[in-house]
């Protein structure tokens, strides 16, 4: 099974990918339109450091999202992961992680110029935006590389030993997500001087995320009760006041990455609403035709596919293609979830790929087909405003994404388990991992 | 002394409590359980992942008697919880051997009312 993902995707690699790759486009893509002198702006700085307050409270609030899902005796484990990422990431990325994916390095990632925040100073830093103090975009570029690891977790819910989860877990952030960063968003990074665009992270998060969920949860194997059993979510409600918490961050997420209080950001702001909402609608409406009824969770996730689609596109497009993305990502999503995962059976828990990869992709090649620079001139024109070739780069940067993701999330997987052994015994599993990794009970039975 | 376990519909406790308490028979213990009989369940969807037949909610009594309330506690309970649909329950009758009130220590017959 695994071998044949590896093998179709390889070849498709080989196949088409570095056709652009020799262009000349150099121009870096700016997130904003200001070309003015460094000079920092109380209202674009306080709105990026709001901003990134916003994008911390979506990794408790995924934590919800996913604990709800999971089963009773489970869920301080989700709980406990998305907090451990917290805290270790918090730190992994201020000592190195946002040099090796923001420094001006090579093309391949940023290097040790930055290391420590050595360098990364109050004044801006104006090639990535003039107007706020070089460590608020720090630190909000710090809760992406938080939550995204995170995403990762539904994929191996239940079943991951917590010792080679968080091993496992600072490795790719070093080694997966910090290089795509770079690469993508980067001074210097290659998929950025090819003119990739991607606004707030469809590739840098959700593709990336998305795959190491794919790899991991073939790679780990099903859930012991997964062909017996079926195993619904233990509190939905936690999972609603989750979804709300992550629609809530992700105006923080896309419309802060616009790094300027502007009318770019509105427009970020308006499309990432009106695709969560297209989506969500779309959901429980397909729920209501194929299921019998629209459910709560089929909303919800609706609701989160349609934030993932619109994260790369949030700067570049407006309401009408935020409505066709958001309306899209479900039916591609819903198939995906409901057809695809029980057809091919492998146990991606909580469909960490099938909602973030899948959505991902969409975003990042429906950012190619809608596109305008009336929305951005910093942007570019994408296929329907008469430029199929960014649609062309657009699949270039989705491609080189699902490829390194997938096989550096591999192979760092092997390595841990090499190491350490990645699943829990048998035994712990049925006991639940919040006894046997934490010696914790979420739900006391008596007092 | 017998002891009786009743299972019913979770929305007729209220009416099997009001039936028992008009025959005299006010000491109760009440618990929820799972569980399932002829009716069938509800199908439950998650994600497109359909779940039938599932175990339903059900409340479950249980009430030492002396023999001569056996009977009128069989009467109040159907009363109460009788809607002539599938899923009604039932009641269990068991020999009671021994029945102690922590309070003072009494035993026996004395002990259960």
């Amino acid at each position: 099974m695994r071998i044949m993902f590896l093998f179709f995707v390889l070849s498709a690699f080989s196949g088409s990918v570095f056709a652009d790759a020799g262009a000349s486009l150099s121009v870096p893509v700016a997130l904003s339109t200001s070309a003015t002198p460094a000079k920092i702006d109380s209202g674009d700085t306080s709105w990026v450091l709001i901003s990134a307050a916003l994008v911390m409270l979506m990794t408790p609030g995924l934590a919800f999202f996913y604990g709800g899902l999971v089963r009773r005796k489970n869920i301080l484990g989700v709980l406990m992961q998305c907090f451990i990422i917290l805290a270790a990431l918090s730190i992994q990325w201020v000592l190195l992680g946002y040099s090796l994916s923001f420094a001006p390095g090579s093309g391949f990632w940023g290097g040790f110029a930055w290391v420590g925040l050595r360098g990364v100073g109050l004044e801006p830093y104006p090639d990535y935006s003039a107007t706020i103090p070089h460590q608020a975009f720090m630190i909000f570029q710090a809760m992406f590389a938080v939550i995204t690891p995170a995403l990762i977790i539904g994929a191996f819910a239940e079943r991951m030993k917590f010792s080679a989860f968080l091993v496992f877990t600072l490795l790719w952030a070093t080694f997966v997500y910090d290089p795509i960063a770079h690469w993508v968003w980067g001074v210097g990074g290659w998929l950025r001087n090819l003119g990739a665009l991607d606004f707030a992270g469809g590739t840098v998060v959700h593709i990336n995320a998305g795959m190491a969920a794919l790899v991991t949860a073939l790679v780990i194997g099903k859930r012991n009760c997964y062909d017996k059993y079926a195993t619904p979510p233990h509190n939905l409600p936690f999972s609603v006041l989750g979804a709300a918490l992550l629609w809530f961050g992700w105006f923080g997420f896309n419309a802060g990455s616009a790094l300027s209080a502007n009318g770019l950001a509105a427009n970020a702001f308006v499309v990432t609403n009106t695709s969560a909402a297209a989506a969500a609608l779309t959901w429980a409406l397909l729920d209501w035709k194929f299921t019998g009824n629209p459910t709560v969770l089929g909303t919800i996730t609706g609701a989160v596919a349609g934030l993932v689609a619109i994260t790369p596109a949030a700067g570049f497009v407006g309401v009408g293609a935020a409505i066709i993305i958001g309306i899209c990502v479900s039916v591609l999503c819903f198939i995906a979830v409901t057809v695809v995962k029980h057809k091919l059976g492998y146990d991606d828990s909580l469909d960490a790929f099938g909602v973030h990869g899948i959505g991902g992709i969409w975003g990042s090649v429906a950012t190619g087909l809608f596109a305008s620079k009336a929305i951005n001139p910093a942007g570019a024109d994408g296929l329907f405003a008469g430029n199929p070739r960014q649609l062309g780069i657009q699949l270039v940067a989705t491609v080189v994404t699902i490829v390194y993701a997938f096989l550096a999330t591999y192979i760092l997987y092997m390595i841990v388990d090499k190491i350490m052994g990645v699943r829990v015994a048998q035994k712990e599993e049925a006991m639940g991992l919040d006894l046997t990794q934490h010696n914790e009970r979420a739900y006391t039975m008596l007092e | 002394m017998k002891l009786i376990i009743a299972i019913v519909q979770p929305h007729r406790l209220e009416q099997v409590k009001d039936e028992l308490y008009k025959e005299e028979v006010n000491l109760i213990t009440v618990s929820e359980v799972l569980g399932h009989g002829r009716q069938k369940g509800v199908t439950e969807v998650y994600r497109g992942m359909k779940e039938t037949g599932n175990l339903l909610r059900k409340i479950r009594l249980e009430i030492a008697v002396n023999d001569n309330f056996v009977e009128p506690t069989i009467r109040a309970i159907t009363k109460g919880a009788q809607t002539g649909e599938m899923g009604d329950g039932k009641i269990f009758v068991l020999p009671l051997e021994e029945c102690v009130r922590i309070r003072t220590s009494e035993r026996g017959s004395n002990a259960i009312g």
